[in-house]
């Protein structure tokens, strides 16, 4: 059944859905990823909770002027510029009052919200309403999928991947360094609304499939996900959309193999699987990669204590610095050192020397920079750097490098 | 005599500084109700190296970005090279104090500089071999040409200020503006960063220096401006940079024995 789904052979419905969550994944973990990297992620909230009202008041006309309430683009559109008002009001909040950005976004996601629940209990008593189906808009509901539907959601998403592809660095620059980028001449407040324009596109366009409230972990876990991989801003771009779009994929998928499992929850489960993994498994940032690293760093630290102590004549008693000793085979089990022992110890007596000649030379700074106490000489500088070294420190010039 | 011309409403043309690199007039900045600026007129030399000076609050950084338009004066009009700012962004180039970004930002070192090369590279640009080229170069003029691939969180902080000074060199431009670029940085970064600005200023750029170590002025500017709140002193370190316009811009917050030092310096 699961492979069925996976292989989009579930039926058209089904396919649609699929098609349609892998393409907002990819939009939204793309569009995410600058929000998130503007340290604004919590905006898209506010964004999602202002489209209610606007669906709600979207029916009411479409149904007062004698139009099919269900009609998807324009409740979309009522969508849109309601969350366009809740984010106007959001910004002029935080740039003209003294309310901090947080108690902004506060504000206006609860006032929207309530304001669009008081609509929907309203449209609920009409006596059209009750079919309408619009609290389908809060968490997603894909049952009734159209054409159309999919159509509007893959052109909303290739639209707003494009736009990001324009304005990419300019979104960038602002992100990591928005003074400069004024004094560039960036209108930093317009580039800043066109991300948050570009965000609610997303939103709007995923309300049909993961809805309102739910919306928000698309924009921000595939970003989070992806900077576990990489230090560099543009692959956290592409990772996030990749994300965001197999969470999408495998989400739609796994919801159509079994009865009533709705859509937009699982995605987001899948998509925190991705992260839990990343947050686990991924090397350097990952918690596991940081444990294997801070051990490997203290058995590091240990051995070259235990190595200094020995050059100069000084008894370890250290129990976890003898093991390792004993264990590379540096020390007998009484505490003496081998002939390797004493070797490796004159070394790293010698190479803290060489590093000092070579911290305190302004021309090695960018090896001096790699200095950890730790570090064999031998992997950061070249053999005749190392003699140069030896010959500005005197002394007994046989010792191996 | 500026001021004099200020005074008398004689234009700025007719007073014969309208090509001057920088000229401010009239800015007044203010947060909330204390203006943190208060109707300054500066004149840039070009070609010269000026340091702005005052105690800490006097508003030499506000300064700075209110003529950049980073932020918004309630008045005061800003020319750079006898044309209004916005014309001109593409001359002038800014080193924002380091403390001012996220240094965990996923980025590396190279791609920092090639910020600064953003106005040739466009909105869809490839960055081609000759961006590289320059902006490489760039790093090795603050001698940091072996750091491009790192991330920038690794930099040691005056590694870091190096960097936004290569991300300055390579828009190659007229103007230099540089916050606080001697804050907390160790001497073989104050020492390059120098370097760089005198081979700036030897190429005919101007380069005016948010600067808060009085004991370094003498010998690394030829100009200074003494502000606090409002302008003080404009001129040549030898005239404008005395035990009289210290006393005026610091007060009581200078040590008389520092003022003595100082004056003994300048001979």
């Amino acid at each position: 059944m699961l492979w069925d789904a996976l292989t989009l052979q579930l039926g058209y419905n089904a396919t649609l859905v699929a098609v349609g969550a892998t393409l907002l994944g990819v939009s939204a973990g793309v569009t995410g990823t600058f929000l998130f990297l503007r340290k604004r992620a919590l905006v898209s909230d506010a964004i999602s909770h202002a489209t209610l009202p606007g669906v709600c008041l979207a029916f009411m006309v479409l149904v007062a002027f004698g139009g099919d309430g269900r009609n998807l683009p324009g409740l979309l559109a009522g969508s849109a510029v309601s969350a366009w008002v809740g984010l106007l009001c959001m910004n002029w909040l935080t740039r003209n009052t003294r309310l901090a950005e947080d108690a902004a976004i506060g504000a206006i996601l609860s006032v929207f919200f309530g304001l669009g629940i008081v609509l929907l209990t309203v449209i609920q008593t009409m006596g059209v309403g009750r079919q309408a189906g619009l609290e389908g808009f809060l968490l997603g509901s894909t049952a009734g999928m159209l054409w159309a539907d999919a159509l509007i959601i893959a052109a909303g998403g290739a639209a707003t991947l494009l736009l990001v592809l324009i304005i990419r660095r300019p979104m960038t620059m602002v992100a990591f360094d928005p003074e400069y980028a004024a004094a560039r001449g960036l209108p930093v407040h317009r580039i800043d609304l066109a991300m948050m324009g570009l965000v609610m596109a997303v939103t709007v366009v995923g309300l049909k499939i993961v809805g309102l409230i739910l919306i928000v972990a698309l924009l921000i876990i595939p970003p989070v996900t992806a900077r576990f991989w990489t230090e560099r801003s543009d692959r956290v771009v592409l990772l996030a959309g990749l994300a965001g779009g197999l969470a999408g994929y495998l989400g739609a998928a796994l919801s159509a193999s079994a009865p009533n499992l709705p859509t937009g929850p699982i995605i987001v489960l899948v998509s925190f699987g991705f992260f839990a993994l990343s947050l686990l498994f991924a090397p350097v940032r990952g918690v596991l990669a940081a444990v294997l690293q801070h051990l490997k760093f203290q058995r590091r630290v240990h051995i070259r204590q235990g190595l200094l102590a020995l050059a100069q004549g000084q008894k370890i008693y250290e129990p976890l610095t003898l093991r390792l000793l004993t264990r590379a085979g540096l020390v007998r089990a009484d505490g003496v050192a081998t002939e390797a022992g004493k070797a490796r110890a004159a070394k790293a007596l010698r190479d803290e020397k060489r590093w000092e000649v070579v911290r305190a030379d302004q021309a090695h700074e960018a090896t001096a920079a790699l200095y950890d106490g730790l570090r064999d000489i031998e992997t950061v500088l070249t053999h005749d750097q190392i003699i140069e070294i030896d010959r500005q420190i005197g002394g007994p010039q046989g010792v191996p490098t | 005599m500026l001021e004099l011309a200020a005074d008398k409403g004689v234009s700025v043309a007719e007073s014969g500084v309208d090509d001057s690199p920088l000229a401010i007039r009239g800015m007044t900045v203010s947060y909330g109700q204390k203006p943190a600026v208060f109707s300054v007129d500066m004149t840039v030399q070009p070609g010269a190296m000026t340091a702005i000076i005052g105690p800490n609050g006097a508003g030499k950084s506000t300064l700075l970005k209110a003529a950049l338009g980073i932020v918004s004066p309630l008045s005061g009009q800003v020319t750079v090279f006898g044309a209004p700012l916005e014309q001109q962004r593409a001359r002038i180039a800014y080193v924002p104090q380091r403390a001012s970004v996220d240094w965990d930002f996923p980025t590396r070192v190279i791609d920092v500089v090639l910020m600064g090369l953003s106005r040739q590279l466009g909105l869809l640009g490839r960055i081609r071999a000759r961006h590289m080229a320059r902006a490489l170069d760039c790093l090795h003029r603050v001698g940091m040409r072996d750091f491009a691939d790192r991330q920038i969180g690794q930099l040691s902080g005056g590694q870091q200020q190096r960097v936004f000074l290569a991300r300055a060199l390579a828009q190659e431009a007229d103007l230099y503006l540089l916050d606080e670029p001697f804050a907390g940085v160790d001497a073989a970064t104050e020492k390059a960063i120098i370097a760089v600005l005198k081979s700036l200023k030897e190429a005919g750029k101007t380069v005016v220096v948010v600067h808060h170590d009085l004991a370094t002025v003498t010998d690394y500017f030829d100009h200074v401006f003494l502000i606090n709140t409002r302008k003080v002193a404009e001129g040549p370190v030898a005239e404008a940079f005395t035990a009289e316009t210290l006393q005026a811009a610091y007060g009581g917050r200078l040590a008389t024995a520092q003022i003595d030092q100082i004056s003994r310096a300048l001979g």
